[in-house]
């Protein structure tokens, strides 16, 4: 994984990019698989391997696949570093005070993980509580991210609505809006 | 790419079994991995591929653009208006045990609707997003 970021930001050719990218994405796809988190390694599979990939394919048929060479004045580069490295500093030193992984003593699972798997399938009937903690212990949760979604959604297609030429003259970039 | 005959079939093929593949991964979420935003994101692959292969005219006529918006809107609206229904039943918003006589069935009967009502908004955004992004193309 550390491989391919190395080559997504090193490549010019934003393809190889794209295609490193929805390979970032299975690879952690299976290391979520390897961690026993079935649910979260298929979302990351058909999500981030599946489509994100096809709508930067998408997106880069609408610019071009090579990116411009651009110089940048050293000691800009230098303070991007700077700032990269403390905060990069700053979370590893935060994630010092966090349990080991599989930690039964850990918060994460002793506060109502215990009763999900005591009673979640008792008083749902779900066999799955991934399932059973989504859906209904944690209903207003997820309503919320439905509520993102739909909102992504909306704002998408007023972003490719408002470019439409139909509304007077558009600047000359050369590009005609399409209904979605 | 309309020309490609083995891309065409080979998607005319597999299309269905996406679909079928997402109904499972919809219905049966309960008794294994999968939900409404696993299953959303395959059944809108099936019509992305189809775009692809086939062209985003011929796609827009099998999902036309004002379905595709309502199914954005119709999935949440599901899901706000099973917790309403709750409600009226006496319960609290979003307890699925007032459904039914049954707590249990109403929580199944609760996941399950709600589960429905994600991967249709799921499935209308990802659609609705790939017809934008395509349709700008041309």
């Amino acid at each position: 994984m550390a491989l391919t970021v190395f080559m997504v930001v090193r490549l010019r050719n934003l393809f190889a990019v794209v295609m490193l990218g929805g390979i970032y994405s299975l690879l952690a796809a299976s290391l979520l698989v390897v961690l026993d988190a079935v649910d979260v390694a298929f979302t990351e599979a058909a999500v981030g391997a599946g489509i994100s990939t096809v709508l930067a394919l998408g997106a880069l048929s609408l610019t071009t696949s090579q990116e411009n060479e651009t110089r940048r004045n050293p000691l800009y580069t230098a303070m991007i570093g700077f700032v990269v490295l403390v905060t990069g500093a700053a979370l590893v030193f935060g994630s010092l005070d966090m349990p080991h992984y599989g930690d039964p003593e850990a918060p994460v699972h002793r506060h109502v993980a215990d009763r999900y798997i005591a009673d979640g399938q008792r008083e749902t009937g779900v066999p799955n509580i991934v399932t059973a903690v989504l859906a209904s212990y944690r209903g207003f949760d997820t309503l919320g991210e439905v509520m993102v979604i739909f909102t992504a959604g909306i704002g998408v297609l007023l972003a490719f609505s408002a470019a439409k030429p139909s509304r007077g003259k558009m600047p000359d970039d050369g590009e005609e809006g399409g209904k979605p | 790419m309309s020309h490609h005959l083995v891309l065409r079939v080979i998607a005319k093929l597999l299309i269905p079994f996406i679909m079928l593949f997402a109904l499972y991964v919809q219905f049966h979420g309960d008794y294994g991995p999968g939900g409404g935003f696993q299953a959303g994101v395959i059944f809108g692959s099936a019509f992305i591929l189809y775009a692809l292969v086939f062209g985003v005219e011929v796609a827009c006529r099998v999902a036309p653009a004002w379905a595709v918006r309502s199914g954005i809107a119709f999935g949440a609206l599901l899901y706000g208006v099973t917790g309403l229904v709750a409600m009226q039943k006496g319960g609290n918003y979003l307890d699925y045990s007032a459904l039914s006589a049954d707590p249990v069935a109403g929580q199944h009967l609760g996941i399950l609707v709600i589960e429905l009502g994600v991967g249709i908004t799921v499935a209308s955004v990802m659609i609705a997003i790939f017809f934008g992004f395509a349709g700008r193309g041309r």
